[in-house]
């Protein structure tokens, strides 16, 4: 605390001095001589001083005279003054250490602002010295500082680069930036010698410590790859020095080069991570195996090295990634298995059905019932006959999958609405268990369709609101729908009449018959009655004239079928068929050759009961040439054995999931699947190398008969097992029951009272019963009991012969 | 079969003046009309016998103070019908919607002379075949070879005109006043004679001899006008709201143990009656003693010869004397017209009012005789409301339905269920099924497991059986169980009941599911057997278990309102329970889980296979798929297009986390459940 002349005279040229001047006794800075008090120490390793310049009370001279100069602090490098600092730049230790030393370098670290600058610092560094940028979310702060006291000691080795823009961190390339926390980049330009190309960067993968940021440049400036020589067991990089494994590539002498390149490639990526060395197997007997090519040497004492045989580069890199994974996993799953303990008991109480949880999650919103009448036992008769149609949804109200279901039918009574003829209600069977089982309702949720309140139609269909609509637009016209005209007949195939059904359905069946074959056509109007609201079914009743069947070439009783899409019409011929085969046939008919498989139509194929072959694709493939040879396929000679199918990962998003099961990564898009869903369940992977046509397809499928390929992937076996166990209350009775007085009936008091021999004589019946009465007697209000107050009675036992009444 | 029995027993006796009917009935009271009921839905031949002129000739007398004891609930805030019948007491079953009771009277105590209209009104309009006037004074068998139970019931009425049946239905309930015999006797009145008007008990002093509802009743009708009323019997009290027994003191007639506890004069008294003796001195005071001092005297002595216990004692309770001694202690059941034949016993112990029947309600004597109604109550005597109408509308039901399938071949009636609606049937079953609440541990929905369990499982349940013949289940129902069952009972608490106990405890109610096997309040059980009880095991089961000792159990935690809908307190814990039972997984699951499934494993869960693999998939709407996504219990692929690198731990993790915020969320509400029930 020297006075200010002798401060300045003591001043050495080349030293740097952080001065604060101050009156004797002024309290208000107070906090802050603390701050500078604690970073004298800090300062001292840097070779600043820290001195506080006592003013005396008359001085007026340029630092002790004005009263804002008091405020502030004073950075001289022999006797220029380099900056001042407002005290409140100057917060605590770190901000002081931090700001000094950046004024103080200020040659050494580039402070910038812009890309530009960044680049321009880039363009001249290349070629000559590297580069660490770094960037701190504001000034002063501890990262700062480690930063700059970096930069003190590597600040001639190295060109420092500082930002505190957020920006710029985005134009360097990290692709999640949180700018809330510092980043330092190590920029290789020493050796980039392309201009147009950036330098290549290495990130800090640790939060910014000057130890971290001092391990990391230790780390950049040692040799890309190590060539070694020796036994490896007595090899030491810095890399294990400082904790980190070493990869070594065995290398010989005649794939020298090539190994080098990817001991290089592989150093590259592991750079920070891991140090890479090549090793000269020739030079060093090596007792491994031949084909060994790779080996591991962690920084552990007493490990033995790991000698490897990998294929690829990549399995390089994980081997190391995933040995710094493997750590953080055990220690996850340490902290699991004792979550897991503890969950063990709890986990039961916690919601694990979707669709309970997701409908108990809706449950507070109100549910737009507008369009629908809710029926009671007084209205329901009276409401099924006032509309042609009346569609009822019977459900539960403490139900979940019911009101999933009803939260779909209000969806469809919303789309569906203004329809005439057609009304939209609904029973809740926990309001009105009367109508539910007169109508036979037993499962919830269960749709049916009145017809003028009398006969119904069961719904059958997915709960889905597309599904539902279909059906219910479907079910207002007869099936089959007798056309009487050939115009109308035409407008059916054609998808066009009647108009009110055309956007529900591709596909339309036109039974042609001559009046002749009434049988056949029996069968088309039972199987017609089946299928309503599934399918479209049309009927025409040809005279004489035989124009129909004649223009589609085919002799009643014959079926059409038209793809409303495709546009043709195919005819097929009916034989005597019963209802049922008429059924399966139409069902049959009107599953597509090639089709993309979607949630909502999977289990109609699944039925066919054969393997799958499925090509995964991105997007809709109708453009693309896949579907083409798919399609040769699909049409081909070995269709009846599979189903060629497709499916668009846009429209099925969970087809992911799938292709996440099959395979650990996601493979590339498209991917041509066999998976044998019914029989073993194995997944076979179309070569990716191969492209997709016709030929390769069938001749894939040739070797997968002929069990030339190995499956990528097995279904799992496993059976739905209870996921979790039930509360065992048995036991816990069994383990509680002891202690509870089971027999605290039996007053061990009375006993003295009564003759052994007397026991017997007691029946069964009233040994059990009335003992609770008898105790009662016995703790009965003394000097009131009958018997108590005449006690020579009390010793006469009558037991057996009382009135059991009282 | 049935039908060419009883025409070949007609020609052989049309000779005779036997009347045959396939079943007769004894008793148009309310479980003999319940019975007829059944029996004209079903189509049988049978025919109601009555002593009297109309239905209901108990009610037309008792009790006296024509006061019913059985509630009449007019509101329950549900249209459930099933579930409103758990609320009354009175009502027959029948499918006509105008013979509700609550139609017939706004009391929730209603009038006797309404339940007899009521009666009346059953018998009319559903056109039961009743003939009345008809006492049947004798009954024996006629052994037959060919007649369904290897003999016939042959009935006598007063005019000596014959009856012939297959099957006899008793409904005769109890009606013969319970006596009791000791010196000075004589000078007891009657509960059936005694004047019901209050002036006549003007300044006297009362002694009833009895301690139930009937006891109280006359007590209460008295309880103004007398100077004091003392009140003796053997047992205790006992409170029906504190032995959950509705035979028990009813708290509507217990004003006495008011003012007995207050000392307004009125008292209670233990005793036993044998020991008792009635003096009657010259002022025509009736003094009491014990029949001990009697023995020893010379009666002719006289009076004053005789001691009194305050010679002795000279505080003795009783040794004031009173103006009346009323005896109200219940009725029996008639047992004079059964030829020694029928082997018709008493029962043993405090069932001795009651036939000797089995669990199924058939007597021990005689093969083919039924007991309904009161006179079936040995079956649950102080325990359940066998002994009421609204008991034994069920276990006459369930006579009725043994019977169908003993005689015609009609197995009981029952629903087939995919064992995806297992869990929903049993949350409907203990909702609202109202069999099962008012005759809780005797009747039980039992739920037959058809095929392997490891398949795909349906269950058949059948409802309202008598647990008490469950070992006799395939036989009785003609139904099979060849793969374990599931029995759902309702129970109180094993030590909550109790003339003696504390109901009113703090912290009686259980709220947690985990806890729910010590609920106190009546609740759901569900029992589960891998092979049916045989009748060694029911026999050796534990006391107070209705059951013996099942392979796995599982209480619904009781529920303050009685709904037990909630799905993570009641649905969830079931759930788990079935599970584990079956060894399967029961959840259901949206359209796009079961599409993950079929595609990646070899197996599907059942709701699957039931639902989706049919083409009956659960699509749900988006904002539902987005609640199961937020839950963690459905996966979003839309938004993880191409991070398939993305770790699923972290997504786990995630899962988890968002599962224990909504647990705590949860916890202060179950809170609350406690805190209610206090």
């Amino acid at each position: 605390e020297p006075s200010p002349q002798r401060y300045f005279s003591s001043l050495e040229a080349g030293r740097a001095s952080l001065a604060y001047f101050s009156h004797s006794g002024s309290p208000g800075a107070q906090p802050f001589l603390e701050q500078i008090e604690s970073s004298a120490e800090a300062l001292q390793d840097y070779g600043i001083s820290v001195v506080k310049v006592n003013c005396p009370k008359e001085d007026v001279s340029r630092y002790c005279g004005k009263e804002n100069a008091l405020r502030k602090a004073y950075l001289f490098r022999g006797h220029m003054l380099i900056r001042e600092f407002p005290t409140d730049a100057l917060f605590d230790v770190d901000s002081i250490v931090a700001s000094v030393l950046f004024a103080l370098l200020f040659n050494e670290v580039k402070y910038i602002e812009t890309l530009t600058d960044l680049q321009n610092i880039e363009q001249v560094l290349k070629g000559k010295s590297n580069m660490v940028f770094a960037y701190v979310p504001a000034t002063g702060t501890a990262e700062h500082r480690a930063v700059m006291e970096a930069a003190f000691v590597y600040g001639t080795v190295h060109q420092f680069v500082l930002t505190t823009e957020a920006a710029l961190l985005k134009a360097t390339g990290s692709d999640d930036p949180d700018v809330s926390s510092a980043w330092l980049l190590f920029c290789h330009c020493q050796k980039a010698t392309d201009p147009a190309q950036p330098c290549r960067r290495t990130p800090l993968g640790q939060p910014l410590t000057l130890l971290n940021i001092h391990r990391h440049l230790k780390l950049m400036g040692a040799p890309l790859v190590t060539e070694v020589a020796e036994d490896p067991e007595k090899v030491s990089t810095v890399h294990l020095q400082l904790g980190l494994p070493l990869v070594f590539i065995l290398s010989q002498k005649e794939t020298y080069e090539a190994d080098r390149r990817t001991a290089e490639f592989v150093a590259w990526k592991l750079l920070g991570k891991a140090g890479v060395a090549l090793l000269a197997r020739d030079l060093v007997d090596l007792n491994v195996l031949h084909r060994s090519n790779v080996a591991l040497k962690t920084p552990d004492e007493g490990m033995p090295i790991q000698y490897l045989v990998l294929e690829d580069t990549d399995e390089v890199i994980t081997l190391v990634e995933d040995k710094n994974k493997v750590k953080q996993i055990q220690e996850e799953e340490e902290e699991e298995e004792e979550d897991e303990a503890e969950k063990e008991n709890n986990n039961q109480d916690i919601q694990d059905d979707q669709v309970v949880e997701a409908v108990s999650r809706d449950k507070k919103r109100e549910l737009p019932l507008e369009q629908i009448l809710v029926l009671t036992e007084e209205n329901f008769h009276s409401s099924l006959s006032s509309a042609a149609r009346t569609v009822v949804l019977f459900y539960a109200s403490w139900e979940a999958v019911s009101l999933a279901v009803l939260r779909s039918y209000t969806e469809v009574a919303d789309r569906l609405k203004g329809t005439p003829g057609v009304l939209f209600s609904l029973v809740n069977c926990w309001d009105w268990p009367g109508i539910c089982s007169q109508e036979n309702v037993t499962q919830f949720p269960t749709i049916r369709i009145y017809k003028e309140g009398k006969q119904s139609v069961l719904y059958d269909g997915m709960w889905g609101t597309e599904e539902m609509s279909s059906f219910i637009m479907l079910s207002r016209v007869s099936c089959p729908l007798k056309l009487a005209t050939m115009d109308e007949a035409e407008g059916y195939l054609r998808g066009e009449f009647p108009s009110e059904l055309s956007p529900y359905t591709h596909t339309s069946l036109l039974g042609v018959f001559s009046t002749a074959t009434s049988e056949a056509r029996k069968a088309f109007e039972e199987a017609g009655n089946i299928l309503s609201g599934h399918v479209r079914m049309g009927m025409y009743l040809e005279d004489d004239s035989m124009a129909l069947s004649q223009k589609y070439s085919v002799s009643p009783p014959a079926l059409l079928l038209a793809q409303s899409r495709a546009q043709s019409v195919e005819g097929i011929t009916l034989a005597k068929q019963s209802t049922q085969d008429l059924v399966q046939m139409i069902r049959h008919e009107l599953l597509d050759i090639f089709p993309e498989i979607t949630v909502q139509n999977l289990p109609q194929y699944l039925q066919l009961r054969k393997p799958f072959l499925i090509l995964f694709s991105a997007g809709d493939i109708s453009q693309m040439e896949n579907k083409e040879e798919m399609l040769k396929v699909a049409k081909g000679r070995a269709q009846k054995t599979f189903v060629a199918s497709w499916l668009n990962l846009k429209k099925t998003p969970v087809g992911h999931g799938i292709l996440r099961t099959y395979f650990a990564t996601m493979p590339s898009l498209p991917v041509l699947l066999w998976v044998n869903l019914h029989a073993g369940g194995q997944v076979f992977k179309f070569p990716s190398e191969q492209s997709i046509t016709e030929v390769n397809i069938l001749s894939w499928l040739e070797k997968l008969r002929a069990g030339l390929e190995t499956p990528s992937s097995t279904l799992s076996e496993e059976d739905w097992k209870p996921p979790l166990p039930a509360y065992d209350f048995l036991q816990m009775m069994d383990t509680a029951m002891p202690e509870l007085p089971l027999h605290n009936a039996h007053p061990p008091g009375n006993t003295p009272a009564q003759p052994l021999a007397e026991i017997p004589e007691r029946d069964t019946a009233t040994q059990e019963e009335p003992s609770q009465d008898t105790a009662a007697e016995k703790v009965g209000i003394p000097g009131r009991d009958l018997r108590g107050t005449a006690p020579r009675l009390a010793a006469r036992d009558k037991q057996g012969k009382r009135h059991s009444e009282l | 079969l049935a039908l060419i029995l009883c025409i070949g027993s007609l020609c052989t006796e049309s000779s005779t003046t036997f009347l045959y009917h396939d079943y007769c009935i004894i008793g148009a009271g309310p479980s003999g009309l319940q019975a007829a009921y059944f029996l004209q839905r079903a189509g049988r031949d049978y025919v109601v016998f009555e002593r009297s002129h109309a239905p209901g000739s108990f009610f037309a007398l008792y009790p006296r103070h024509r006061k019913l004891i059985s509630i009449n609930k007019q509101y329950t805030g549900k249209s459930n019908s099933e579930f409103n019948l758990r609320h009354d007491w009175n009502s027959l079953l029948s499918h006509d919607r105008r013979l509700l009771f609550r139609r017939y009277s706004r009391d929730f105590f209603p009038d006797a002379d309404t339940m007899v209209r009521y009666l009346e009104d059953f018998a009319s309009l559903l056109k039961l075949q009743v003939q009345y006037n008809t006492a049947i004074v004798h009954v024996m068998l006629e052994k037959n070879e060919q007649a369904w139970n290897g003999h016939y019931f042959l009935l006598t009425d007063q005019d000596k005109k014959s009856y012939k049946c297959s099957s006899l239905l008793v409904a005769t309930g109890t009606w013969v006043p319970n006596v009791v015999n000791f010196p000075g006797s004589e000078y007891v009145e009657g509960y059936e004679t005694v004047s019901i008007n209050p002036e006549d008990f003007a300044g006297q002093t009362v002694l009833i001899l009895g301690r139930g509802n009937s006891a109280f009743e006359t007590a209460e009708n008295i309880l103004g006008v007398t100077n004091f009323i003392h009140m003796v019997s053997r047992s205790r009290v006992r409170l029906s709201w504190a032995t959950h027994y509705v035979g028990d003191l009813r708290a509507i007639n217990n004003g006495l143990l008011d003012t007995y506890q207050l000392k307004s004069l009125d008292g209670l008294l233990e005793g036993d009656l044998e020991d008792l003796a009635i003096i009657k001195d010259k002022k025509g005071k009736l003094h009491i003693t014990l029949r001990f001092y009697l023995e020893n005297r010379n009666i002719s002595a006289g009076i004053d010869s005789i001691t009194l216990p305050q010679d002795e004692l000279d505080n003795f309770a009783t040794r004031a004397p009173y103006d009346r001694v009323i005896r109200c202690l219940g009725w029996k059941f008639d047992f004079s017209i059964y030829n020694r034949s029928l082997r018709m016993m008493p029962g043993k112990g405090n069932i001795r009012k009651y036939p000797q029947i089995k669990p199924s309600y058939e007597s021990r004597g005689t093969r083919g005789l039924f007991v309904l109604g009161t006179a079936s109550h040995s079956v649950d005597f102080r325990k359940s409301a066998g002994g009421f109408i609204h008991g034994f509308r069920y276990t006459t039901r369930a006579v009725h339905r043994l019977l169908e399938n003993r005689h015609h071949g009609v197995p009981w009636p029952s629903t087939v269920y995919p064992i995806t609606q297992l869990t929903n049937s049993i949350v409907k079953r203990v909702n609202e099924a109202s069999g099962l609440y008012q005759m809780f541990s005797v009747l039980a929905d039992i739920i037959l497991l058809r095929e392997h369990p490891k398949t795909h499982t349906t269950a058949t349940t059948g409802a309202k059986y008598p647990v008490g013949v469950l070992a006799e289940l395939e036989m009785q129902t003609g139904r099979k169980a060849p793969n374990g069952l599931f029995i759902i009972i309702m129970e109180y608490g094993r030590n909550f009941s109790g003339a003696d106990k504390d109901v009113f405890y703090y912290n009686r109610a259980v709220g947690e599911a985990q806890h729910a096997w010590q609920s106190n309040f009546l609740h759901p059980v569900i029992y589960y057997y891998k092979r049916l009880p045989t009748e060694r095991e029911m026999r050796l089961r534990p006391p107070d278990w209705p059951l013996p000792r099942p392979d796995a159990i599982h209480h619904i935690v009781e529920d303050f309102l009685t709904d037990w809908t909630a799905p993570n307190a009641h649905i969830l814990p079931l759930r788990r329970f079935l599970e584990n039972c079956l060894g399967t997984d029961l959840r259901n699951f949206f359209a796009e889980s079961c599409f993950l499934f079929a595609f990646t494993r070899q197996k599907l869960p059942p709701f699957c296979w039931q639902g989706y693999m049919r083409m009956q998939g659960l699509v749900g709407s988006e904002g539902l798929r987005h609640h199961a996504v937020q839950a963690g219990l459905l996966q979003d692929y839309t938004l993880t297009d191409s991070s398939g690198d993305r770790p699923p731990h972290s997504h786990n993790r995630a899962q988890d986390q968002l599962l224990r915020d909504q647990v705590i969320s949860i916890r202060p509400l179950q809170h609350l459940v406690n805190a209610k029930d206090e």
